[in-house]
């Protein structure tokens, strides 16, 4: 698999220091650990986080709080590494879908050649996560986002003004962005799309789908 | 804002070098020697209290997530690795996962450690190379050195917590140029870091 769109570094400080809503973290997650690259540059993110813990002042722990912990210690077994098996989904994924796969899941087509499903998120969370499954040569109608949308590839790709999305790769947008997506695989295309807001459709004959489709 | 938030003090040449913290926690994976975890806890703890309180903790639930934070690091101690950061950074990352856990209330662990995912046969060498045992106090000289504008936004995502969609709002900037200096801050900063090592 060769990646060739990323995540915005913006997206990856994000992460790091623990700003991005639930169903951001999942698609971030899963395209890390699809990309090396994504990784690296995690890592670096991460160790400005872990210099500025560094850099802290130090407050004060009690003796009750230090003593508990070191009480605690025989009851807490070492903990080895598992490398976790390759699946078929990204594991943040199928954590998300509890452990079903992409066959397991109830589809609900909206229109045709256009199928979604409702990853659930923690009750009160104001991100959304969805997956979506649309035909071979279907255009999405263009749209342009109400907030930070995030779509990782999954199966099939598709293509539009930015190039060629193939499975790993992420399109990371921001709201000012308008784009139309035409699958050109000849498979269905699958993607995991985080939203912040309900996605806002453009033509005439989206905004009469939209309520329909609901992306 | 952005001044209280991380101070770089002039004791830190005095202090152990990251390679000591990082054979303290050599000693508990492979031996579970306690007097080297209680050596870490000393000066770990305070920090994390520390960072979890201007994240908005009381005292006591800070204490709360050190204990839990703590405890997590002498379980996974045989999963931390010097050559893909400093033990800092691996203490950092178990302090924002259980602290993302918690504000969820909720055991999904969507928010998977990398260690999940990155198991050594699968790493590379750009991996490798790059979270290297940074020296903790680079980071902080490398802060110090990037425009206020920029590290104003990365104290305020780090330390505070903020999102960067609320960070716009409380400085009425646009989103793209929240993210624009995000970019221009980390960029400066991993080549500060890379030129140091």
């Amino acid at each position: 698999m060769t990646i060739t769109h990323h995540l915005d570094d913006a997206t990856i400080l994000a992460f790091a220091a623990g700003t991005v809503g639930e169903a951001h973290s999942v698609v971030v997650a899963a395209h890390m650990s699809l990309c090396p690259t994504c990784r690296a540059a995690l890592r670096a993110a991460e160790s400005v986080g872990g210099g500025i813990l560094a850099s802290q002042p130090e407050a004060a722990v009690s003796d009750v709080c230090r003593a508990a912990t070191l009480a605690s210690l025989d009851a807490a077994p070492a903990k080895k590494h598992f490398p976790v098996p390759h699946g078929e989904l990204p594991i943040a994924l199928s954590r998300a879908l509890g452990g079903k796969s992409l066959s397991d899941i109830k589809w609900h087509k909206k229109a045709p050649g256009v199928a979604t499903f409702d990853v659930p998120m923690p009750k009160g969370e104001r991100t959304h996560l969805k997956l979506l499954r649309i035909g071979t040569g279907r255009a999405m109608p263009e749209h342009g986002h109400g907030g930070e949308e995030l779509t990782l590839i999954l199966k099939g790709s598709y293509s539009d003004h930015m190039g060629k999305f193939s499975v790993g790769d992420v399109a990371d947008l921001d709201e000012e962005i308008e784009h139309q997506p035409v699958v050109d695989s000849a498979e269905d295309c699958i993607c995991l799309v985080a939203t912040e807001a309900p996605t806002k459709f453009k033509s005439f004959w989206a905004r009469l789908v939209q309520p329909f489709v609901g992306i | 804002m952005a001044s209280m938030t991380f101070n770089m003090t002039e004791k830190t040449a005095l202090k152990p070098r990251n390679d000591e913290y990082s054979a303290l926690l050599t000693r508990v994976a492979q031996t579970r020697d306690r007097a080297a975890f209680a050596a870490l806890f000393d000066h770990f703890a305070p920090r994390v209290k520390s960072f979890m309180m201007r994240k908005g903790s009381n005292a006591e639930q800070a204490e709360d997530l050190v204990q839990e934070a703590m405890i997590a690091v002498w379980t996974k101690a045989a999963m931390f690795s010097s050559d893909r950061g400093s033990v800092s950074t691996w203490i950092f990352t178990i302090a924002r996962n259980l602290r993302i856990d918690r504000l969820r209330r909720e055991k999904s662990q969507l928010y998977t450690d990398l260690e999940d995912f990155d198991a050594p046969d699968l790493r590379t060498d750009a991996e490798e190379n790059l979270g290297r045992s940074q020296e903790d106090n680079h980071v902080a000289i490398a802060l110090a050195q990037i425009p206020e504008e920029q590290r104003q936004l990365l104290i305020l995502s780090y330390v505070e917590d903020v999102p960067q969609s609320e960070i716009a709002t409380r400085l009425n900037i646009p989103l793209g140029t929240v993210k624009s200096r995000m970019r221009l801050g980390y960029s400066r900063l991993r080549k500060l870091l890379e030129s140091m090592t």
